[in-house]
């Protein structure tokens, strides 16, 4: 297991030198000198002279790399154009906000997800199966930012059953965040109005972001448990005369959830892109947010930042699913 | 009747929407005394296994329709609610199926898989039922038991799994146990090993044993009874020793003839039956075996024939059967 | 035996590659998913390429005497069947002429992604060793950064423009198709035909050209279906984060989408309207593309 785990690390780092190298080169063949792209473009001429000596953009070309993959490893992305603070230190401030987004979007997706690809396999041809297969497919469809506004203009505006935008509401500014995670800050600080303050707030976007991923893990449930209630195995457990809560668990869900397992770690992907939608449509303040917010202020520095960390989390994070597969699957695990 | 299971003019009609349906089991009947050996014989499609589907309750209820009756000791298994099926299936009869390699669930160790069987059905605790079920491996002959219990199947080999879903099945001491090709997947070698834990397994147990296969030479090593299935109908029964040697329905000869004998004349080559088994006629168009038939007369189309004494104890399906005493 | 009976030999081995179309074809036929799909694709093929003569009102020109003052957004009328948007012009109109705009994009974003990935696919699947790991990581690589991320930087790299955005969708396509191509190749060169050529000594180039390669395409072609309908969405998504790319004075949905949303509580039709249009295109797509794959599924064949 220990050297599944090393060899599989092993693969990451070409991957993540090369990502480095691209976005190494992404920044110089952004338009205008690096040195604009980075300072944006209310830059003076000294400034960008300055940055230029500091980049050492006068040595060879690897060494500037060098010097950039450095820092990198420091975790010094350089200062955001739009507030002029450390790239780094904004992610940091802003992650809390997203990590608790879309934990709970993956959560909804799972929760329900896996149970309505499950029950529309068993009941196979029904209108339930229908029902899941027409509205998976409409889910993977709706653009996430559409989906937003229909669901803030319903429940919030019309409705008014949740609020319109942010993470809080005013009158709770001056309310204690030990954590960052608001949900988890209101229950630490037993601070109830704010734990359920933070939870309204979370419930529209967490929704629009759960869509999608929650139409494929319930796509994939259903294709797995039909294939899975096909096998072998299910009619010998039901040869036993098991008990049919037995056969579901241990010989049906059991087979079936693993290729569930590998889909949803597939979803942090998805669940950034929809992040940075979802958050600028209910102007929630997390990493989505900043990421839109630095396209029209051409603030390069935080995206490249921003790539490199998310891409580093997708990767790591597909190996932890790699080596929780390997533990559910003793077939893995062998070899 | 003290008969433990009695299969009387037993039914199975699968039909889908939009599509013709199929008589897959025709008015079959047949009885199992308590610690007989029956087998039932046939080519593939022919009706043998989804017989033993249905009295295992295993046949999906969507799009199978099910005929006649099935009773094992008296009660009635068509029609019984699935929970009290599923309180008699691996207790009271049980069942072993033809594909060691899919029939164990892969991501479960083997012992869990024995031991939920003593759990269910013998009310045992976890280190009872663990105990038992190394016993249980140690009785299939599956070497160092305690230690396979902690397996998972694939690291097992075809034989051994197999073993393995014996134990099983057997775990409950059911009466009954159906064996559904239980050596086809298996290599040669490996097959009469495990028919012959089969056989002594029953003799010890004084379980009842329905032996499903296509291959006679399976049966003739084990069976008292045998029943000759074709095409969804039983065309031949008889004791083993009068089935073999005075085979009178033609498909039975031909299944005989096709068999290598070690006690062949040289030069003698096999007779193979001709056709395969979808070239057929409907039974209500005359004998099914007919298109394929070597003794085929004028009648075999037409109306179907019945099955009728031919000697004592031997009944058959044939309006041309096989000649008088010793023919072959 | 002699090429020519070989090659005969092979091309009576692959021939169920065409029947398996047509039967894909019987198949979809009969499957109402596949309809309502293709009559969707169908409407809106129809609406971009007529646009023109379908609008009932130019793009651009406001509807001035509908607007009753400052702020003021006239919803559906008889002469404006989606009334107005907030600068007085005929919503209608617009939508019809956004089809264009997004048939445009996601079909041209389509092509640069499938030929850039059937491109490096073709190379790692046909080459293999070291070229294929070399691509293989590129691929991972690829994936690894969220696709609306990817696409941002990539336009943002190439600056302001159409193509700019088109190119963006078609890179961030790219390490599907170039992956789903290689690994449909390495399956079909152990298919038997491919045996049976190498094993009769056809030329390696020729039996993976002539015969691996148009044989690992229809998972390729049934993806491209699927891809049309996120290449639309994408556009969507960037036109809506203002990365459009197009001429302002030209309708898109994803930015009308963006423009209108502020008005969302007074007039919802300036977001919905868009919103429905581009989830019609993309479901087409997906439907088809879905129906098909399911046709040409082997395990669903019976």
């Amino acid at each position: 297991m220990l050297r599944f785990i090393v060899r599989r690390l092993l693969v990451l780092v070409p991957v993540l030198l090369g990502l480095s190298i691209a976005l190494f080169a992404w920044v110089r063949a952004l338009p205008g000198s690096p040195a604009q792209a980075l300072l944006g473009e209310r830059a003076t001429q000294a400034q960008i002279e300055m940055i230029n000596r500091q980049m050492g953009l006068d040595q060879p070309l690897y060494e500037q790399y060098l010097r950039f993959l450095g820092k990198v490893v420091r975790l010094d992305f350089g200062t955001s154009v739009q507030t002029s603070q450390p790239v780094i230190d904004e992610m940091i401030r802003r992650f809390p906000a997203t990590f608790e987004l879309g934990v709970t979007a993956l959560l909804i997706a799972v929760v329900v997800g896996v149970p309505l690809g499950y029950f529309a396999a068993r009941r196979n041809g029904t209108w339930l199966d229908s029902a899941t297969i027409t509205g998976s497919l409409i889910g993977i469809t709706i653009p996430v930012f559409f989906l937003a506004y229909m669901l803030k203009y319903v429940f919030a505006v019309k409705l008014g059953w949740f609020p319109n935008t942010g993470r809080q509401e005013a009158r709770m500014l001056d309310v204690e965040h030990p954590t960052g995670f608001y949900v988890l800050d209101g229950l630490v600080t037993g601070n109830m109005a704010a734990f359920w303050d933070a939870i309204l707030h979370l419930v529209l976007p967490a929704i629009a972001l759960a869509t999608i991923p929650l139409a494929i893990i319930a796509r994939i449930t259903r294709a797995a448990v039909l294939d899975v209630l096909n096998e072998d195995y299910v009619r010998t457990a039901e040869s036993k005369g098991l008990t049919s809560g037995v056969v579901t668990r241990r010989h049906v869900l059991r087979n079936a959830l693993l290729p569930v397992t590998t889909v949803i770690g597939l979803q942090f992907g998805l669940l950034m892109s929809g992040a940075i939608l979802t958050e600028t449509v209910f102007a929630f303040p997390g990493v989505g947010k900043f990421v839109a917010d630095a396209i029209p202020t051409r603030d390069y520095p935080s995206l490249q930042g921003f790539i490199l960390v998310i891409a580093t989390l997708f990767v790591l994070i597909n190996l932890v699913v790699d080596v929780a597969y390997g533990l559910i699957d003793p077939r893995v695990r062998v070899r | 009747m003290n008969n433990l299971l009695d299969v009387n003019d037993l039914e199975i009609v699968f039909s889908r929407r939009g599509r013709k349906d199929v008589r897959a089991v025709d008015k079959v009947s047949f009885s199992v005394a308590p610690g007989e050996t029956v087998g039932l014989v046939g080519e593939s499609g022919c009706g043998k296994s989804v017989t033993s589907l249905a009295i295992m309750g295993l046949l999906p209820k969507r799009g199978v329709r099910l005929g006649g009756s099935i009773a094992f000791e008296g009660t009635e298994l068509i029609g019984l609610p699935q929970d009290k099926l599923r309180r008699m299936r691996g207790r009271d009869l049980a069942m072993v199926f033809q594909d060691p390699m899919t029939s164990l669930n892969p991501v479960v160790p083997i012992g869990t898989q024995v031991t939920e069987v003593l759990v269910r059905h013998r009310d045992m605790g976890a280190d009872a039922a663990r105990k038992e079920a190394a016993d249980l491996l140690a009785r299939v002959g599956i070497p160092d038991p305690s230690r396979r219990l902690k397996e998972y199947p694939h690291q097992l080999s075809g034989g051994m799994r197999q073993r393995a879903l014996i134990a099983m099945a057997l775990a409950a001491k059911p009466r009954l146990l159906i064996a559904d090709e239980p050596t086809t997947a298996l290599d040669v070698t490996i097959q009469a090993q495990i028919l012959e834990l089969l056989k002594e397994l029953v003799r010890e147990s004084g379980t009842a044993l329905i032996m499903i296969t296509h291959d006679l030479g399976v049966v003739a090593g084990m069976c008292d009874t045998v029943h000759v299935m074709y095409s969804g109908r039983i065309v031949e029964r008889a004791q083993r020793h009068e089935l073999f040697a005075h085979p009178r329905h033609p498909y039975t000869g031909g299944l005989l003839a096709s068999i290598p004998r070690l006690d062949q004349p040289r030069g003698e080559r096999l007779e193979p039956i001709q056709g395969s088994p979808r070239d057929m006629l409907a039974w209500s168009q005359g004998c099914a075996f007919a298109p394929r038939c070597r003794n085929r007369v004028d009648e075999c189309v037409g109306e179907a024939p019945v099955l009728a004494p031919a000697r004592p104890d031997h009944e058959v399906r044939c309006y041309n059967p096989l000649g008088g005493s010793d023919d072959r | 035996m002699s090429l020519g009976a070989a090659e005969a030999a092979i091309t009576v081995a692959e021939d169920h590659g065409g029947g398996v179309w047509r039967e894909a074809f019987k198949r979809l036929s009969r499957n109402p998913a596949a309809i309502i799909g293709a009559v969707l694709i169908a409407l809106f093929l129809f609406v971009a390429i007529f646009a023109d003569w379908l609008a009932p009102y130019t793009a651009l020109a406001p509807d001035l005497k509908q607007i009753k003052g400052p702020g003021h957004i006239p919803g559906p009328t008889a002469e404006h069947w989606l009334g107005l948007d907030d600068q007085g012009r005929d919503l209608l109109s617009r939508i019809i002429l956004g089809a264009r705009q997004s048939l445009l994009v996601g079909v041209v974003s389509l092509l640069f992604g499938m030929i850039g990935g059937i491109i490096l696919g073709l190379l790692a699947g046909g080459l293999g060793g070291w070229f294929d790991t070399g691509v293989m990581r590129l691929v991972d690589m690829m994936l690894a950064v969220p696709g609306l991320l990817f696409a941002i930087g990539i336009a943002a790299m190439l600056g302001e423009g159409l193509l700019a955005v088109m190119i963006a969708i078609g890179v961030v396509n790219v390490p599907v198709f170039a992956r789903l191509l290689r690994g449909q190749m390495l399956a079909q060169r152990e298919a038997d035909y491919a045996m049976a050529a190498k094993s009769l000594g056809v030329k390696r180039r020729r039996v993976i050209l002539g015969h691996v390669f148009p044989n690992s395409l229809t998972p390729v072609i049934v993806q491209g279906t699927l891809t049309l309908a996120t290449a639309i969405i994408e556009a969507a998504g960037l036109a809506f984060l203002g990365l459009s790319g197009a001429d302002p004075s030209i309708p898109e949905w994803g930015r009308m989408l963006a423009e209108s949303q502020r008005h969302l509580a007074i007039a919802p039709q300036l977001v919905i309207a868009p919103g429905l249009a581009i989830v019609l295109a993309a479901l087409g797509f997906t439907l088809l593309g879905e129906s098909l794959r399911e046709a040409l599924d082997p395990k669903y064949r019976r």
